[in-house]
């Protein structure tokens, strides 16, 4: 077993891991995060989806020692400080971006990492950032629309509701 | 002007918020104190002889807590099938045992041998690896027709054959049919294959079984969509505990699609193996698991004829399917190529004459069952394909011809056991026609062409029949359940309400809309309205969700039992105002004495109810809390009409969705905002099986399509904006709310309308092969292109 130390939502956490413990078992398992949610073993539906050092990373990829040290962001951390939903969070509600809310969490770290490096991106651009997030609810349709809204662009003429 | 609250609104979906911030609640979330884990080791060959399975030193591997295999389960019961069909003959279908732990021999890939119970789940994989198991080899039936030849491998040796059933319906018709058929001034036949689909909620299955010697109870945490089926199947058929001893919880569920309505193996042993080893036991699917042992679906091989006279009115309809079973008769598997499929035969067609054959399969390959649709995309896929080939065969539009054959008059019998009871077929193909803007496909197609693409238009109608009932009836078609619902509506003290519903949410957002049913019949707030689902020790005994029967069934026993407390409701407030109940009246919360101002408030008469001190004692019991358990009279069938523009790249054989159009009639709608999500989340599933999606095995009986990196899920590049309406509402005749069902259908409607485009565009190429088989993938289109 080796300790590990990291930030998570701000806050310090550590504990004592396998070598093969995935940083999304140790999320969720060890630190109680279950927010971030396992699809898939082969790294393809990006359930788990959480921030590292600012940069969006499937955390069934990565080894819990490979955080040491990190900074890393979850779900959880994501609601603004009065526990309102932040404007992506905000903006899967109004635009119903979610139904059984298991890819969710991984699909709005995806989102908040996407609008960081393209403030406002087209429906070609949010389709193509979303390729590693798999949703088998909503069509994605309201998804891509969720996006493209919560970057502040004007969708009410894209497709009806 | 949209309404803002009630039946009818868009109300934002209150379940979002723990979900958009982590705090949801699935299985896997839970851990109970001193829980063990539990690893299957599945089998990797599809058939064979199991000689030895040797655990000793597996046992003494770091942290096992205990070993089981499939002799540990001689002494307890087979996992139970709900439906049993009976065949053609008049005879039971044949249904072999199903053991919770392979035994003496394993029938497919990923059928578990072994269950490893151990600290951790590392350790428990780990000890599964020193297992030594000997298993001789057998040869595989993988190909139905194959497996139906004499002399073929049979899956269980004590069956006669691999045929389960060879049903006809109606066998009665058949010689009519025939005779139909040659007296035809046209017949079109199509032979078609209906690929095999794993359903793939993205939440893996999870089961955590806790025991408590205290109270000798059981409880299992399960990722289902219908707790109360599991508690009656597992406990009375399987493991022998009385449902008193045994309480079933499905908390928040992340999809099912159908492949979380049966009862699992995986459920039985947690159960069971939670007693054995006096602590809680969890099982985690992997994704890997989830391919090779949560039912799969569809899987039928067809050839269906359609007779028309000369003026191309349709005559009589054949078809002759091969329906892939699986190994193992999954939980309602019977039931789907049959009285879910067999029945939708007629469509929206007034076809007079129908004969359908369904020959069920076994083959070494997991158990296929209710996926999405469920026996209606069959249907309707080979229906609405044969349609659009013979008017292209005729040469005549494939709007006009399906129009000239729609059933236009309601109630309709069909030739195929079902009576429709509302709908207006013609209405939804005009709202499509509006929404499709056929005038400016031409220069739109022209435009495609100057890229070097071509581009095709396809369409089709779709009927389906949600709400399966009255259960007499069901029982009598060889249901072994009922397919009521339950509902207990509490209203407390102060005002607020509770409503216990028999219903499942995993992703359809009852805690929403069954909120706003109840507020609307009340007049108050929808925050007023809790919703409680999941959980058999609170609600009672309820059917669940599959077969978008809900809101149709579901949200009619909660009008019935709400209607019920608004009468008490009302006694009480006559008494409160001195009036006659007869004269009082429920607006807006609030209760009133018809023609004058006396009026009492919602919470006032709740009050009363349970501070009973002014009260009719003698007449009515203190208390607001009413059950209602409601059977439906008759199937709901929603309908409507879809398109599908397509642009297709002749040199790569690739096909873009341009366009995908969806005119519905669900009835009366609640919340359009999530009936529009839900047609969304259909026709993405739809879609995906036409263009990407295949569950393949080779002739060896191996999976090959067993992970996210060969099975193709649609992703969001694969698909486009939808264009939905659901404003043709024809309201359903025979429950309270008039409502019909949406949840599946997107998937039934939307595969014919892909391919019927895709050949369209193949047309405007020079190219006209008739069929081409789903997955319509880039190499098959390229192939028939160039063929």
């Amino acid at each position: 077993m080796t300790q590990v130390k990291m930030t998570v939502n701000g806050k310090a956490a550590s504990g004592d891991v396998e070598g093969r413990t995935l940083l999304s078992q140790f999320l969720r398992d060890d630190l109680g995060l279950t927010g971030t949610h396992v699809g898939c073993d082969t790294s393809q539906c990006g359930a788990c989806v959480v921030h590292v050092n600012g940069e969006a990373v499937k955390s069934c990829t990565m080894l819990a020692v490979e955080a040491e040290g990190a900074e890393v962001a979850t779900i959880e951390g994501q609601a603004n400080a009065d526990g309102s939903l932040n404007a992506i969070q905000q903006a899967f509600q109004d635009h119903h971006g979610l139904q059984c809310g298991f890819c969710t969490p991984g699909m709005v770290m995806s989102a908040a990492a996407l609008l960081k490096e393209n403030p406002k991106p087209t429906e070609a651009d949010v389709r193509h950032y979303l390729d590693g997030n798999i949703c088998r609810c909503t069509g994605y349709h309201n998804i891509v629309k969720a996006i493209m809204a919560a970057s502040g662009q004007d969708v009410s003429a894209i497709a009806a509701e | 002007m949209p309404k803002d609250g009630g039946i009818g609104a868009s109300s934002k979906r209150r379940e979002d918020v723990r979900f958009l911030t982590g705090a949801g609640n699935y299985t896997d979330d839970m851990n109970m104190w001193g829980q063990a884990h539990v690893f299957f080791l599945r089998s990797d060959v599809a058939h064979g002889t199991l000689t030895n399975v040797d655990t000793s030193a597996a046992a003494e591997m770091p942290g096992v807590v205990q070993i089981f295999t499939g002799a540990d389960f001689e002494e307890v019961g087979s996992i139970p099938c709900g439906w049993q069909v009976t065949d053609k003959h008049g005879e039971p279908m044949q249904e072999p045992r199903h053991p919770v732990l392979a035994h003496g021999k394993v029938r497919h890939v990923g059928e578990p041998i072994a269950a490893v119970v151990a600290e951790t789940l590392e350790q428990a994989r780990d000890a599964a690896e020193a297992i030594s198991v000997d298993i001789d080899e057998l040869p595989a039936v993988v190909n139905m027709k194959e497996a139906v030849q004499d002399g073929a491998p049979k899956v269980h040796d004590d069956l006669t054959s691999n045929l389960c059933y060879d049903w006809g319906f109606v066998e009665e018709n058949k010689d009519a049919v025939n005779k139909a058929f040659d007296e035809a001034a046209h017949v079109t036949t199509l032979e078609l294959v209906n690929n095999r689909l794993v359903a793939n909620p993205m939440e893996p299955r999870v089961a955590i079984g806790d025991y408590s010697r205290a109270g000798d109870e059981h409880t299992l945490y399960t990722t289902s969509q219908n707790p109360h089926v599991i508690r009656l199947l597992m406990g009375a058929f399987v493991l022998g505990i009385p449902e008193h001893k045994l309480r079933v919880v499905s908390p928040d569920v992340g999809g099912g699609f159908g492949t979380k309505i049966f009862h699992y193996q995986e459920e039985a042993f947690c159960t069971f193996a939670a007693k054995a080893c006096n602590r809680p036991v969890k099982w985690t699917s992997s994704r890997t698991e989830a391919f090779m042992s949560d039912a799969h679906g569809r899987d039928h091989v067809t050839k269906i004829e359609l007779a028309l006279d000369a003026d191309n009115n349709f005559t009589a309809l054949r078809t002759d399917t091969y329906a892939n079973m699986g190994a193992y008769l999954s939980t309602f598997a019977p039931s789907v190529p049959t009285w879910l499929h067999g029945t939708l035969m007629a469509g929206n067609y007034k076809t007079p004459l129908i004969y359908v054959n369904v020959k069920a399969v076994f083959t070494n390959t997991v158990p296929v069952d209710a996926y999405r649709g469920a026996g209606r995309p069959e249907a309707s896929f080979q229906l609405e394909r044969l349609v659009d080939k013979a008017a292209h065969e005729l040469e005549v539009d494939p709007i006009a011809l399906r129009r000239q054959n729609f059933i236009t008059e309601f109630p309709y019998a069909t030739p195929v056991a079902v009576e429709y009871d509302t709908g207006d077929y013609n209405a939804t193909m005009d709202k499509l026609e509006e929404m499709a803007d056929l005038s400016g496909f031409d220069a739109r197609r022209k435009a495609s062409e100057a890229k070097g693409r071509l581009r095709g238009f396809g369409v089709n109608c779709y009927i389906e029949a949600c709400g399966i009932a009255p259960s007499n009836l069901v029982g009598q078609l060889g249901a072994r359940a009922g397919l009521y619902e339950s509902a207990t509506v509490r209203v407390n003290a102060t005002g607020g309400l509770v409503v216990m519903t028999g219903s499942h949410s995993h992703g359809q957002g009852h805690e929403t809309s069954f909120a706003q049913v109840v507020a609307d019949m009340i007049g108050i707030d929808e925050g007023m309205v809790e919703i409680v689902h999941g959980d058999t020790s609170k609600v009672p005994m309820g059917m669940g969700t599959y077969g978008s029967r809900s809101l149709a069934v579901g949200g009619s026993a909660m009008v019935r039992a709400t209607e019920k407390i608004i009468a008490k409701a009302k006694k009480i407030a006559a008494h409160l105002m001195e009036a006659s109940e007869a004269d009082i009246e429920l607006k807006d919360g609030a209760f009133s004495v018809a023609g004058t101002d006396k009026s009492v408030a919602w919470g006032d008469v709740t009050l009363a109810a349970y501070v009973p001190h002014n009260y009719p004692l003698e007449d009515v019991e203190p208390g607001l809390e009413e059950t209602a358990f409601y059977d439906p009279s008759n199937f709901t069938y929603p309908s409507g009409a879809y398109a599908c523009e397509v642009e297709l790249d002749p040199d790569t054989g690739e096909v873009k969705i341009e366009r995908f159009l969806a005119a519905d009639d669900f009835g009366n709608v609640v919340n359009p905002m999530i009936v529009t999500g839900q047609v969304h989340g259909g026709l993405a599933q739809g879609i995906g099986q036409a263009l990407l999606e295949n569950c393949a095995y080779d002739s060896d009986g191996q999976l090959l399509s067993g992970s996210y990196m060969d099975y193709a899920m649609p992703r969001a590049s694969d698909l486009p904006f939808y264009e939905v309406d659901h404003s043709c509402q024809t309201p359903c005749t025979h429950n309270p709310l008039g409502v019909k069902g949406c949840g599946e259908a997107g998937a039934i409607g939307s595969p014919p309308a892909v391919v019927n485009a895709v050949l369209d565009a193949m047309r405007s190429g020079g190219k006209d092969v008739g069929h081409i088989d789903m997955p319509v993938t880039p190499a098959r289109v390229w192939a028939a292109m160039n063929g």
